[in-house]
């Protein structure tokens, strides 16, 4: 048994990592001048970034699951997840689920030229912005979103569950438990109270240690559920990866303390965004109803 | 990523099963818990078994992922755990196979194998639990001889034991991690007092060992004089790495059943309940990839799993815990009667967020040393 990440699998990971860092957006989650605050008023509606996307496309990021025949990679879910996971940690923006799920379906969304929005439990994200709109979207309407990174619309009937969509979705939130503990432990070394660093403080470290466990927990079972492709491992993994993230981000708001609260900090954009996933796919219940169902099959 | 088995190992898990399915009936009923001589032999005589059969080592010499399938079919065969032999096959006999002298191996190492002598571990003391290495007991040198006094707590299989790894303070004057040596005692020494302990689950699980001028030869030191905390190490690595692989099956079936009785106690229909049993089946079974990660992991570098122990054990001593609370809810009542299932694990389970680090050791140790946070209190 060889659970562990293959060469191909890390090169693979460094590539999309590269391509999303050289973005026009990478590394700047900052203020005004990129995402308005509401109070600031003017249009606060985040747009797409359309070269990004192409770059993903060139990439493969949407198409590397199909053949080569069909202009694709061959690769697998386990590598999905990874670059979905790759995408989470970077809060990289647009519909990249329901656009990955249309590669080889829609003329277009294969290569990053066509960005597609589909329903996805009750929510529509990136319904004005995409090209094309699939599945379940009649009906939508617009809400005010509280991430203001990603544009809502709300549908009156649940879009049916998707497996691979779950997958994909708890690879993302991977990616965020994992970045939220990156930064919770940077702040921690950095920021000085009491005339020490304040990671040297029982209180702090424990909370940086649990969110560590709960990213590495979530990690395994992603992983897992990638190569098993098993509807109860999927509803695990997403269980388990929307808590990592979720919490994640919360503890490392609270290590971040004031700054954390703040609009300027990147902090808010990973916690919001961790709320939005979690709500694909019917959400919490559905995982936790499957998963006890399975107990008694 | 890869979940699948070689064709070895397959043949290995199709061989082991087989075997268990032929002894497994022919074992003598399991003596209870609190004759202690009678689970010295049980647990010996398990050893014996496995020891003619091929399978004695395999907490040494085989692969990480060998060990993991033995220790995942011998749970699931509903085999003897390791117990009386837990000491010496998971943290004397590796401390003594990694930096023992071939004297050393060829006296202590097979007696182990072949399930002829029980250890136990002489760590804690009263006043040095979680810093283990302000341990006092002293060992004063006198010719051959370390004459040692002191006490001992948390001992396990202390009244049956024939040996006692021991630490013991050989440098009064060095800094405390550097006057400790790791000492092979016999438990028939004259000036060893065995007090057993009683648990809060009201069992007699560990005792106090109280060594008054005990003679121990300076021949039974494993390693240097005031090198015993580094050779120490070596066994509390071997302590986190797949010790709970056997654990985890049996959680989860415990968690199967658990279901069961819910829906014969029509709690199944409270839908707070049933989700919790949901969550508890994606807590397991992402602890069970953890462990083949980890697994895997060993496999590809060194075979001794590190720290990622440590976020194991943090976790799963969690949720050990909410396993047997979940049960108490499905229980009602009930969950105040020893004579049910699961009253008695309730118990136990308090213990598995203390034993073998806290968790707030292992926070600190996640913290400072795989998330690199400086040290401090």
């Amino acid at each position: 048994m060889r659970f562990q990440l293959t060469m191909e699998q890390r090169a693979l990971r460094t590539a999309v990592r590269g391509v999303i860092g050289r973005g026009p957006s990478a590394g700047r989650w900052g203020p005004a001048a990129q995402f308005p605050a509401p109070l600031e008023g003017g249009d606060a509606r985040p747009r797409l970034d359309r070269a990004l996307w192409r770059a993903l496309g060139e990439l493969g990021f949407f198409s590397l699951r199909l053949s080569e025949a069909d202009g694709g990679a061959g690769l697998g879910l386990p590598e999905a997840a990874l670059a979905f996971e790759e995408a989470g940690r970077a809060l990289v923006r647009g519909p990249l689920v329901a656009t990955h799920l249309a590669a080889g379906e829609v003329p277009g969304a294969a290569t990053g030229e066509v960005v597609v929005a589909a329903a996805d439990g009750r929510l529509v994200e990136w319904l004005a912005e995409a090209d094309v709109v699939r599945r379940g979207a009649e009906g939508a309407v617009p809400l005010r979103s509280v991430d203001p990174l990603t544009p809502l619309h709300r549908v009156p009937a649940p879009a049916p569950a998707d497996p691979v969509a779950g997958l994909l979705t708890a690879a993302e939130q991977l990616g965020t438990a994992t970045r939220v503990c990156e930064l919770a432990v940077q702040h921690a070394r950095t920021r000085e109270q009491f005339g020490q660093p304040i990671g040297a403080f029982q209180a702090v470290k424990h909370l940086c240690a649990q969110m560590l466990v709960r990213a590495e927990v979530a990690r395994a079972a992603v992983y897992a559920a990638a190569v098993t492709a098993d509807r109860t491992d999927i509803a695990a993994a997403r269980l388990l990866a929307d808590e990592a993230a979720v919490r994640g981000a919360r503890d490392c708001l609270q290590v971040h303390g004031g700054m954390g609260f703040t609009w300027e900090s990147e902090v808010h954009l990973h916690l919001k965004r961790a709320w939005v996933r979690a709500q694909r796919g019917g959400g919490v219940t559905e995982s936790e109803e499957l998963l006890a169902a399975d107990l008694v099959a | 990523m890869d979940l699948s088995y070689t064709p070895e190992e397959e043949e290995f898990r199709a061989r082991l099963r087989e075997w268990l399915g032929k002894v497994l009936p022919t074992l003598p009923p399991k003596p209870s818990p609190d004759d202690w001589p009678a689970r010295r032999t049980y647990d010996l005589g398990w050893q014996r078994m496995l020891y003619d059969a091929g399978y004695a080592d395999v907490h040494w010499d085989a692969s990480p992922t060998v060990r993991l399938i033995f220790l995942e079919e011998t749970e699931k065969a509903g085999a003897p755990y390791v117990g009386a032999n837990f000491v010496g096959l998971l943290h004397a006999g590796p401390t003594i196979a990694a930096e023992g002298t071939p004297e050393q191996r060829e006296r202590w190492l097979p007696p182990m194998l072949r399930g002829e002598e029980v250890w136990c571990q002489g760590f804690s003391e009263p006043d040095a639990g979680s810093d283990l290495a302000a341990l006092r007991t002293r060992a004063r040198r006198d010719g051959d001889d370390y004459v040692v006094s002191g006490s001992k707590i948390w001992t396990s299989h202390a009244e049956v034991a024939d040996w006692c790894e021991l630490l013991v303070r050989t440098g009064p004057a060095a800094p405390k991690h550097r006057g400790i040596s790791w000492l092979a005692m016999p438990m028939s020494l004259p000036g060893i007092t065995v007090r057993p302990l009683r648990t809060l689950a009201g069992s007699a699980e560990f005792a106090e060992v109280f060594l008054d001028e005990v003679r121990v030869p300076v021949a039974n030191r494993v390693g240097d004089e005031n090198d015993g905390w580094r050779v120490t190490m070596v066994t509390l690595s071997f302590e986190r790495g797949t010790a709970f692989v056997g654990e985890v099956v049996a959680c989860r079936r415990v968690l199967g059943e658990l279901a069961a009785e819910a829906r014969r106690r029509d709690c199944w229909d409270d839908p707070v309940l049933r989700r919790r049993l949901g969550r508890l089946n994606a807590e397991f079974r992402g602890l069970w990839r953890l462990i083949q990660w980890n697994v895997s992991e060993a496999e590809g570098g060194s075979g001794v799993p590190g720290v990622g122990g440590s976020v194991f054990k943090l976790r799963y001593s969690h949720a050990r815990q909410e396993l047997y609370d979940v049960a108490a809810d499905v229980l009602g009542e009930d969950a105040l009667d020893l004579d049910r299932p699961w009253v008695p694990d309730r118990l136990s389970s308090l213990a598995y967020t203390i034993a073998a680090g806290t968790s707030q050791i292992q926070q600190n140790i996640v913290a400072e040393r795989i998330l690199g946070l400086p040290k401090g209190r």
